[in-house]
């Protein structure tokens, strides 16, 4: 599967995580390649959010390590990933919903000066230069996502779609190296998810971010993942392309059954 | 009740140096509450905490017969500023120990925890006899600049340094809060997890507005203690100290500190007016009962603003962001 040329920018080393008696993440171990877009598929309560919230240090592992780019993470909390490099969406998307979509975005950028209450009042020259490059730096993401016309807008009252779109745009101001989606595609019309795809697969070729992505919808993953991670009952089902993937009769078995039940 | 024009006069800007002082109080709470959410329901504990400290700091210890009769562990007999800021700095670390307590764990924690520490300073004042003089209090205390005026005039110099030391907060939160700091806090009023996952540490931004907040509630506590010259524990009640700053918050408009000013303004002018309108109206010998007509009065207002204008009266701005 890895080409020579991908390093692994996340491993995952036998993580456990169990909410009572639900083992919702039961010893799974894999790597995620940089400069890819890696999927991760399952029926309903398989483990994929909570993997995800394990991954950006939004839940403790019970047992496990995980790395990112060869470090541990396991132990920190979620502000501190983000300064590590990853960035995360939700899977109901947030947003700040009384602040306007323009201010959604400059929250994002890392050590503000104007972050320090001191500064505003004794540096408000370097404040106010900083905004000015952080408002434009937004400006422009929004017109990259063509959110532009919405930017005064109460990020609230945008539609589903739109949502998506902010929180993409959102994981552009972060500047991060590795972007965890989680169902980027929950909740958007069928051309609003080309738009989200296309977008997404132009994050990793043009700017070089790594992706992780949770997908229930087939057609999004198919389309833009590879390799594809399939879990079930917390547990790793299997890894492969795309086309393997379609034809494994385990994974046509779960999702099956998971339909059946 | 013929007042002449002096009387009417004296008794305005008495008014207003209250209602100033209120101003400040709900300025505090603004950043709290308004800006980053913070349930604080013991300002009545800062009030007290900085008017206590002002008057230890800035009053003689007593000395001789005086000692007998005044028991007070500490008097600093320093000048008023060193009050102030002894009262912004003592509330200050008061509101950052409970900040530190109950800033990580659920909301609730920090709304009991601040009616907590309120209720023991006030009990522990009244009780003890050798730190602030007990339930008698602490009287005479230093008026800032006495003899530059004649007495009589005294109130317009004191209204004048209130009104500089409202101006002074009142542009000092303003700058915060309109900037990206402040764009932090009111992030984190609406949604914390999603200002954890845009890297920002959430309890360290709260920490910061706590004790911003407590400060300016502990100046505004000093500030009274030099206006009345005189403070007893009594005057620290919840329902004194901290519900009237909260019908003033929420009349005025939350997100708005020119709504806390003017509903600062507004709600004292009801509490301190509407008394000599019900001593007027109340039957003979329900006199001594009249006063606590006033807190029926502030709560229908505050019914009444929920219902028709639930933002206050001047809600908070679309765009607060001042870059
Ligand atoms: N915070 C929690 N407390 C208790 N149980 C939880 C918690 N989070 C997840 N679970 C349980 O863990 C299991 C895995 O849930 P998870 O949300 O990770 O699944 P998922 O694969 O993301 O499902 P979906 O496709 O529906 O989003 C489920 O049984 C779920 O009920
Ligand atoms: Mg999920």
């Amino acid at each position: 599967m890895n080409s020579g040329n991908d390093s692994i920018i996340l491993s995952l080393q036998d993580v456990n995580k169990h909410f009572g008696g639900i083992k919702a993440v039961d010893g799974v171990s894999f790597d995620v390649a940089s400069h890819r877009i890696t999927g991760l598929i399952g029926p309903n309560g398989a483990g994929k959010t909570t993997l995800f919230n394990l991954i950006s240090s939004f839940y403790r592992p019970d047992s496990g390590r995980i790395f990112f780019k060869g470090e541990r993470i396991d132990s920190l909390s979620l502000h501190q990933t983000f300064h590590k490099g990853l960035c995360r969406t939700f899977q109901i998307s947030r947003e700040l919903k009384f602040m306007t979509v323009l201010e959604n975005l400059m929250l994002v950028p890392p050590d503000q000066e104007g972050e320090r209450l001191w500064r505003n009042w004794f540096s408000r020259g370097l404040v106010r230069r900083q905004e000015k490059d952080i408002r434009e730096k937004a400006l422009s993401v929004l017109d990259e996502s063509g959110l532009f016309k919405l930017k005064d807008e109460y990020a609230g009252n945008l539609s589903g779609g739109q949502k998506r779109l902010l929180e993409l745009a959102r994981t552009m101001m972060a500047e991060p190296e590795l972007i965890l989606f989680d169902e980027p595609g929950a909740g958007v019309t069928p051309g609003e998810r080309k738009i989200l795809a296309n977008r997404i697969q132009k994050l990793v070729s043009e700017k070089g971010v790594s992706v992780f992505l949770i997908g229930h919808e087939m057609e999004l993953v198919m389309d833009i993942c590879n390799p594809i991670i399939v879990m079930d009952r917390g547990r790793k089902l299997m890894e492969g392309g795309p086309a393997e993937i379609k034809k494994d009769s385990r994974v046509l078995e779960v999702y099956l059954g998971g339909a059946a039940k | 009740m013929g007042m002449s024009l002096g009387g009417v006069l004296n008794f305005l800007v008495s008014f207003a140096i209250m209602a100033s002082i209120y101003a400040i109080l709900a300025i505090g709470l603004n950043v709290h509450w308004g800006y980053t959410g913070l349930l604080n329901f013991g300002i009545a504990g800062f009030f007290a905490l900085g008017a206590y400290t002002s008057a230890l700091i800035t009053s003689p210890k007593p000395v001789g017969i005086m000692a007998n009769y005044v028991r007070q562990a500490i008097g600093l007999n320093l000048p008023f500023l060193l009050g102030i800021a002894g009262a912004a700095i003592v509330s200050g670390v008061i509101a950052g120990v409970i900040g530190i307590l109950t800033l990580r764990l659920s909301e609730g924690y920090l709304a009991i925890a601040t009616i907590g520490i309120a209720e023991s300073i006030r009990i522990f004042i009244n009780n003890e006899s050798w730190l602030a003089n007990g339930p008698q209090g602490l009287i005479g205390l230093p008026r800032p600049l006495h003899n530059i005026v004649p007495r009589c005039y005294y109130n317009y110099l004191y209204l004048v340094i209130v009104s500089i030391f409202l101006t002074v907060i009142y542009f000092a939160v303003e700058r915060g809060i309109r900037s990206p700091w402040g764009r932090v806090l009111r992030a984190i009023r609406e949604d914390e997890i999603m200002v954890s996952a845009d890297g920002k540490n959430v309890f360290f931004f709260k920490l910061q507005s706590l004790i911003f907040g407590a400060m300016i509630m502990g100046i505004g506590g000093a500030l009274y203690a030099h206006f009345s010259a005189a403070i007893q524990p009594g005057v620290f009640e919840p329902l004194f100290g901290t519900f009237i700053i909260w019908a003033m918050l929420t009349l005025g408009g939350t997100g708005n500190n020119k709504g806390a000013i003017i509903g600062s303004f507004i709600v004292w002018a009801l509490w301190s007016w509407s008394t000599f309108l019900i001593f007027k109206v109340v039957p003979r010998g329900f006199e001594t009962r009249a006063p606590y007509i006033r807190y029926v009065l502030i709560g229908l207002l505050l019914i009444f603003i929920i219902i028709k204008r639930p933002k206050g009266m001047l809600g908070e701005e679309a765009h607060v962001s001042e870059f």
